[in-house]
């Protein structure tokens, strides 16, 4: 969709202050609705926005598939390590009041960090996913162009 | 007011439904989806869960839309036309029933009707919740933190495990996708020999050496 002029300026346009928004939604989420799980979603959204109207060759530049899958394993290592470090000091797992000089803040900074893990997990699952789909085209394309019939290659 | 919204709502998502459940067309099919979630959506908004309302929008209504026009791109715009074993009103018949049987079990006198006061969930956990959970997590600094949130602090500190566990199920869901649909990082080393085909076997060969040649000539004849 590249040749839209309209789609092609308005989605850089947009594509900036949808990751802002996104981070809002992310640390806003203990005072208003949103949290992790819908941050996550936004903030992958702006990518494959991105994706849709440059390309998905385009788009795995700006977010190489290494990172969207090392991103996977990070948000939840943040959110079970935030559960690990409660515990080394002093704590139970996942008792976040541990974290900080009173329990207060070290509630409130343990939710921040499990929230990042959920949003960062749910992003890269959500970016690698609509790669994965998207590039799976090209995929299918060169295994026909190179798929040898007489050996009886079992379909997939 | 509220219930006459509510009613309205839920008879377009009734219309949708139907709508998806007759059409032909792939990415008809796939807006209505779109716009089924954002009809639920409005309806969690009225029943003042507006946290589980973003994450439908969001989710529902965003990224699953955009999921399936990615794997509309692999398949045809139009399905086939399918002939059902038991006819074409079978199905709906059935789902029907099923539907009736389970409105029909709430209505069972011993079960807390919908929204009722008096229901086991509303009896002390969920006013200790609302009513505690800022001085509960915030405990030993009573002018400390206010997460006002009530929704976020049962989500990320009553019930951490469970939010754990959640995005662990995301986790796993991602890489099954990634593994099966073979997407990115290793997806070339991960064939086996027998499901190469002719060009890449003799590049492997000059590459890899005399283990792998030797695997490629029996693997090629077999499964």
């Amino acid at each position: 969709m590249i040749e839209h002029v309209v789609l092609r300026v308005i989605a850089k346009l947009l594509a900036p202050f949808i990751v802002l928004f996104a981070l809002y939604v992310q640390f806003h989420g203990d005072f208003g609705p949103g949290g992790g799980f819908q941050a996550g979603v936004i903030f992958a959204s702006a990518f494959i926005l991105y994706a849709l109207i440059y390309g998905v060759e385009n788009a795995r530049q700006i977010a190489p598939p290494a990172v969207a899958q090392a991103g996977i394993g990070l948000g939840v290592l943040i959110y079970a390590g935030a559960g690990v470090a409660g515990m080394l000091l002093g704590g139970r797992y996942l008792d976040y009041s541990v974290l900080a000089h009173d329990a207060g803040h070290g509630q409130h900074y343990g939710i921040l960090i499990v929230e990042f893990g959920v949003g960062v997990t749910v992003a890269a699952v959500m970016i690698a996913v609509f790669f994965t789909f998207a590039g799976r085209r090209g995929v299918l394309e060169a295994r026909e162009d190179t798929a040898a019939p007489p050996d009886g290659d079992d379909e997939r | 007011m509220i219930t006459a919204t509510n009613l309205a709502l839920l008879a377009f998502m009734a219309v949708t439904a139907w709508a998806i459940a007759r059409t032909l067309n792939l990415f008809v099919a796939t807006m209505l989806a779109g716009i089924y979630s954002l009809l639920i959506a409005t309806v969690f908004v009225l029943l003042d869960a507006v946290d589980v309302a973003f994450t439908e929008a969001a989710v529902g209504a965003g990224i699953t839309t955009v999921l399936f026009l990615g794997a509309l791109l692999l398949t045809d715009r139009q399905a086939k036309p399918h002939k059902h074993r038991f006819g074409t009103y079978g199905p709906m018949l059935l789902v029907v029933l099923l539907g009736a049987a389970l409105v029909y079990t709430t209505l069972d006198p011993l079960m807390p009707h919908f929204g009722d006061a008096g229901a086991p969930a509303q009896g002390r956990l969920a006013p200790e919740f609302l009513a505690d959970s800022v001085r509960q997590v915030g405990r030993d600094a009573p002018t400390a933190t206010h997460i006002p949130n009530v929704v976020t602090t049962t989500l990320a500190s009553y019930r951490g495990f469970d939010t754990l566990g959640e995005v662990v199920v995301i986790f796993t869901a991602g890489v099954g996708v990634l593994i099966l649909l073979g997407g990115g990082v290793g997806s070339g080393h991960r064939r086996r020999p027998g499901r190469r085909n002719r060009e890449e076997t003799t590049a492997g060969e000059s590459a890899a050496g005399e283990s792998t040649a030797g695997e490629s000539t029996t693997g090629g004849a077999g499964p």
